[in-house]
């Protein structure tokens, strides 16, 4: 399974993950797991998805993600899971 | 699973702590190009290292995207250039016209730096390794990509002083062909004692003849996560700074294991080593010398510094050993002066000398590293520096290099500005008191004795 973890970071507002889970419906990717926090005052928000559905490749589905941001005024990033994996998994 | 603190953490030092991936070198074997025919072999030399590094760029920049890691730099190393002419290059000159193949080849797979334009001549110098020695001012001085290094010593030869000698020359007439570029072409030429064959970071690096025909080496970095990570032990014991260093090393190193697994694969090329070095840049936070700060010194250079590096680079190892099965290069703390705006202020406060900074050369990763000195340096006085950094990597069996920069017109109290990742530099003052009768013997130093050690 490809596995993508995504991060929101940015002011909290409404709507936020609405959009987000939108975008990741339209595009058959399938949420794993949500959670968040709010880390020095920013709302923190990580999901771990399936992107293995999905008809985009992974530059498109991150650039579409960072534009996504852009549009709500958060920083949304996508990246692989194997770089967290990598890091703090032995 | 992983859990949103760790991913905060790792977004936390590739965003705020300038954790990236310096460098994803290629290495390539140009053995096979090697041809009596001058035009021949430049043919295909230009025609190997397109064709094996043709996607090397976008595959970086593809892994970039993935993993949201920044790869700073996609580089290529080669055979040394010494060994492929032998056969073709009649003089110096033809050993310039390799060094522009070099510079086309670089340039159209977009590389920014190709390293190997070398010789290695620890026992003895060959006719084509003299030859290539002097086309290095000429071929730094007409091409901007081609890095030149030389290893002039090893544990196992001792050194070659004739090499040192004629190198003290050669890198005054570097500076002297670049000084309308503040002698540009020193910062791209290293003299090593033991070079390692698989070394990814320039301007050393070249693709040993041990090694396969192509090969991916991965430099990581990161002095700014560590000195992040010692914030949070300030004023704890010894055991508790080692075991963060050793901690945040394995992290770091791990990311460029990730990046070298993958960029082999995609390139369908062998994964070689990773270099877990610190590697600093000028950029404000990503200093080594804010890592000895942090430790507890006012300005590197003060009375503790040899030892705070010593445990500062074995910690790195330690970490990073665990973290990757196949560590390699050079691997430790760099400690360039302008590459490091911790290291440039040391000098300008009056706390680091040249002299302290050969004896912090004693237990780290790499030598006398991009050091401004007077232009009016004499050649000797070069080659004496070269020799006592020789020695130290000889005797202690390590690798030892020195990249000094005689800016011609300046002197001591001047600033040198290089640009970009080479930052600037002020002129430090060099001990003026002659060794030239001792440079001057000609011959060679002999190997150390490896029993008896005390």
């Amino acid at each position: 399974m490809d596995r993508t973890i995504i991060t929101v970071v940015g002011k909290d507002c409404v709507g936020i993950i609405a959009r987000v889970c939108t975008y990741l419906a339209k595009n058959q990717v399938n949420i794993l797991d949500i959670s968040q926090t709010i880390v020095q005052g920013f709302f923190n928000m990580m999901m771990i998805v399936d992107t293995n559905e999905c008809p985009k490749n992974f530059t498109e589905f991150a650039t579409d993600l960072e534009e996504l941001g852009r549009e709500i005024g958060v920083a949304i990033k996508a990246q692989r899971e194997d770089i967290f994996d990598m890091m703090h998994r032995i | 699973m992983i859990n949103i603190n760790e991913v905060i953490e790792t977004n936390q030092m590739i965003e705020h702590e300038n954790l990236d991936v310096r460098t994803i070198t290629l290495g390539i074997s140009l053995l096979d190009c090697i041809d009596s025919n001058l035009s021949e072999l430049n043919r295909r030399i230009y025609e190997k290292i397109t064709a094996t590094a043709k996607n090397l760029v976008g595959v970086g920049t593809e892994l970039e995207r993935r993993y949201g890691i920044p790869i700073v730099n996609k580089r290529i190393s080669i055979t040394p250039a010494a060994l492929i002419g032998a056969s073709a290059c009649k003089g110096p000159e033809d050993f310039v016209a390799i060094a522009r193949t070099l510079d086309r080849a670089a340039a159209e797979v977009g590389v920014n730096f190709i390293g190997g334009f070398s010789a290695l001549v620890s026992k003895g110098m060959t006719q084509a390794d003299r030859n290539l020695i002097l086309a290095i001012p000429e071929a730094l001085a007409v091409t901007e990509r081609v890095c030149s290094s030389v290893n002039v010593g090893s544990t196992k030869t001792g050194i070659d002083m004739d090499a040192v000698k004629l190198l003290g020359e050669v890198i005054l007439a570097t500076a002297e062909r670049t000084k309308e570029k503040d002698s540009l072409g020193c910062a791209k030429l290293v003299v090593f004692c033991n070079a390692p064959d698989d070394n990814p970071f320039m301007a050393g690096a070249f693709h040993g003849v041990t090694e396969g025909d192509a090969v991916i080496n991965v430099g990581v970095s990161g002095p700014g996560v560590v000195k992040k990570a010692l914030e949070s032990v300030r004023g704890e014991g010894f055991e508790e700074l080692c075991e963060t260093i050793k901690k945040t090393a394995f992290k770091i190193t791990r990311v460029g294991q990730l990046v070298a697994r993958e960029a082999s694969k995609m390139l369908h090329v062998p994964f070689g080593i990773v270099d877990l070095s610190l590697a600093p840049t000028p950029a404000i936070g990503d200093s080594v010398a804010e890592i000895l700060k942090e430790i507890g010194l006012e300005h590197p250079g003060a009375p503790g510094t040899t030892a705070a590096l010593a445990l500062l680079n074995d910690q790195v190892k330690k970490g990073g050993v665990m973290a990757s099965s196949y560590v390699g290069g050079l691997s430790g703390a760099f400690i360039p002066v302008s590459e490091d705006q911790g290291m440039i202020d040391a000098v300008q406060a009056g706390a680091l000398t040249l002299e302290k900074l050969e004896a912090m050369t004693c237990v780290c990763s790499v030598g006398l590293d991009m050091i401004a000195i007077p232009g009016d340096t004499k050649a000797s006085t070069i080659s004496g520096i070269i020799a006592d950094e020789m020695a130290i990597g000889m005797v202690n069996q390590k690798t030892t290099a020195v990249r000094l920069i005689p800016v011609i017109g300046k002197g001591v109290g001047d600033i040198v500005e290089f640009g970009g990742l080479l930052g600037y530099a002020p002129i430090m003052p060099v001990n003026s008191f002659s060794c030239e009768a001792f440079t001057g013997r000609g011959g060679r130093i002999p190997a150390p004795i490896h029993s008896f050690k005390n």
